[in-house]
């Protein structure tokens, strides 16, 4: 139950409602473990955008940590939230179940960061 | 004849003449009409006569004392500007300390002040009234003293001169931006307990006996005295803050819950606001005064656990954040600069990697996390900027809902991993950085899912330079966010190689030798 108090109604839609965006919708990426990139960062894609296109700017980001090259895909273990998930790919974001504001948690086993700092 | 000489007044009768005896109660007009403000968030007030002055100071008086402290003041800043004071500094690393804080701490002042005005304005009491009115001057004064002291630095170093069109548009000055919009989008009694009490008395010395004891350490009497100056008037704020605090538990035992919850939401948002205050004491004073994690326990552990023991006996209880920043002292200086040094392209500061004896230092004063979490990461960026592959960060980033900062902070117990929170909001997902700012989303979605994250702000084409044709077919959003920010390319980068490094050592060189 919300605890706002107003002297006056209080109707405003969300600053960040998936409308504001021109058919794209907002999408975070986080590399656990690789806080380097301290800050997971965020796109705007549209739902019909291939998953291969969020690997491409995971790439275009991450490929500065020397882990990037040690990754073993196979290995990857992905997360929407906390949920677990396999990304397809060649498939797109809304068929991957991707949604606005959805955040994914990419880990990779045995990669720890530099000297295993998780950075 | 003898004269009749009136008997000089005594300051409690000035005081009573000067203030209470100045105000009146409406009678064409409705009371709670001229004062809506001050019953809607539920605090129940009975009588407002009750309201102890603290310091009985008015306004005349106040006027004197001021304008003695002004003139003080700007006969020191006179003195160090002619004598080309800014040489002085310890190192010119130091004056990136000044960027820092002209951005982030003058314009909030200048919040400050027009909070305590609407105070003055809304407060029933004549009492409280005269006092958030001077503090309102106070705040502005503060707002323009810092800004002259460093309006002389402006002349010689990059990156200054545009603080004012940053304030609103910079993605790292938004959490102080929020801060004060949503203390000063609230309620007046919430307003006190957020300006007046939390930062006020939990977290101001944590903010400014730093910086001001940081500019007396590093050579800057300019910041020092500006510093001085406004102690006095600090002193002033904490008892207006506390009293206030006091009022509202003594007035109505139903107050209790509410002033309670306002505590530990605004502790807690004052918490995640000085995360940059401990990196600028770790990381960015060429002489260091002592670590944050130090002033932590001096300043806020200490002083303010010893708060919350007195105030216990009106039942109030130690806010609930506040183990999670005792963990946190540990580590938040150092995920705050190494956010900052990522971002070479991004700030009107330079940010650079400690020197092998400064890291040394760190490793003494944070034994538990320094070597283990934050030196490997650090030698390996200064590694990679002496092969000439300066770590420079390309992307936008995520921030919290409630406090704005970037997404940065550890789980709570595991330093390894990043914590996250999420909130569901009429279908919408919110995402927060920690337990506590998802708890005041939850208390106050309506408000919070309005919050001004600028990241998504360029995604949705709002952060561009006046007359960009956002219709032209090649437009992307966030294009030119240089010229939106209107950030002075010299002043970027990392501080090695800077115009600042160079014009320093060679005007220093040039007042030293022949």
């Amino acid at each position: 139950m919300t605890l706002l108090k107003t002297l006056a109604p209080y109707e405003f839609k969300s600053r960040d409602a998936v409308e504001n965006y021109q058919g794209r919708q907002l999408l975070y990426v986080n590399w656990e473990r690789h806080r380097m990139f301290s800050r997971p960062f965020v796109l705007a894609m549209k739902p019909e955008t291939p998953f291969s296109a969020v690997l491409e700017e995971m790439a275009a980001c991450f490929s500065y940590h020397p882990d990037w090259q040690h990754i073993d895909w196979d290995k990857a273990i992905w997360q929407n939230g906390n949920t677990p998930f396999t990304p397809d790919r060649n498939k797109t974001l809304a068929e991957n179940g991707i949604g606005h504001k959805d955040l994914i948690r990419f880990r990779t086993p045995g990669l720890d960061g530099i000297a295993g700092t998780g950075y | 004849m003898d004269m009749k000489v009136a008997k000089k007044l005594g300051l409690k009768e000035r005081y009573a003449l000067m203030t209470r005896d100045l105000a009146w109660d409406t009678t064409y007009q409705k009371m709670e009409d001229v004062f809506p403000q001050t019953t809607y968030e539920g605090i129940k007030i009975h009588d407002w006569d009750k309201w102890e002055d603290p310091f009985r100071l008015t306004m005349d008086a106040y006027w004197k004392y001021q304008a003695e402290k002004e003139r003080k003041l700007y006969a020191i800043l006179d003195g160090f500007n002619q004598n080309n004071g800014h040489l002085s500094v310890t190192d010119a690393r130091y004056i990136n300390v000044l960027k820092l804080f002209l951005g982030s701490t003058p314009p909030l002042e200048l919040m400050a002040a027009r909070g305590f005005s609407m105070m003055g304005r809304q407060m029933n009491g004549a009492g409280p009234r005269v006092a958030c009115q001077m503090q309102a001057v106070d705040e502005y004064r503060h707002f323009q003293t810092q800004i002259h002291s460093i309006s002389n630095y402006n002349k010689y170093y990059n990156g200054m001169d545009e603080f004012a069109h940053q304030q609103s548009r910079m993605w790292y000055l938004s959490d102080g931006k929020s801060f004060f919009d949503d203390a000063i989008t609230a309620g007046p009694f919430e307003f006190m307990v957020a300006i007046g009490f939390a930062f006020e008395y939990v977290l101001t010395n944590i903010l400014f006996v730093p910086f001001i004891s940081g500019a007396a350490y590093n050579g800057d009497m300019a910041a020092m005295t500006v510093g001085f100056s406004a102690q006095s008037d600090e002193a002033r704020h904490m008892t207006l803050g506390l009293e206030c605090i006091k009022f509202m538990l003594e007035q109505d035992p139903d107050n209790l819950p509410i002033v309670q919850r306002w505590i530990d939401k605004w502790t807690w948002r004052g918490t995640r606001k000085l995360a940059s205050v401990g990196m600028m004491m770790d990381y960015m004073l060429p002489k260091r005064i002592m670590s944050f994690k130090e002033a932590w326990e001096m300043y806020v552990e200490e002083n303010g656990g010893a708060l919350f023991k007195d105030l216990a006996r009106y039942g109030i209880t130690i806010p609930k954040c506040f183990s999670q920043t005792i963990e946190e002292k540990e580590h938040v200086s150092h995920q705050s600069w190494i956010g900052f040094y990522m971002k070479p392209q991004a700030t009107p500061f330079h940010t650079w990697i400690p020197t092998p004896d400064e890291m040394d230092w760190l490793s003494e004063k944070y034994p538990n996390t320094f070597d283990q979490y934050y030196r490997p990461v650090l030698e390996f960026f200064d590694a990679q900027e002496k092969a000439g592959n300066r770590f420079n960060n390309q992307t936008a980033p995520m921030n919290c809902q409630v406090c704005v900062s970037t997404m940065k902070f550890n789980e709570p117990g595991d330093p390894m991993e990043m914590c996250f929170r999420e909130s569901i909001y009429n279908g919408e997902k919110f995402h927060t950085c920690s337990d506590h700012c998802k708890e005041i989303f939850d208390n106050e979605p309506e408000k919070y899912s309005q919050t001004f994250i600028s990241s998504h702000q360029v995604l949705q084409g709002n952060c561009e330079p006046d007359g960009t044709d956002t219709s032209a077919p090649d437009f992307k959003p966030g294009q030119d966010m240089l010229g939106y920010w209107k950030l002075d390319k010299r002043a970027l980068g990392d501080f090695n190689g800077s115009e600042d490094q160079k014009n320093f050592a060679a005007w220093r060189e040039q007042a030293t030798k022949n």
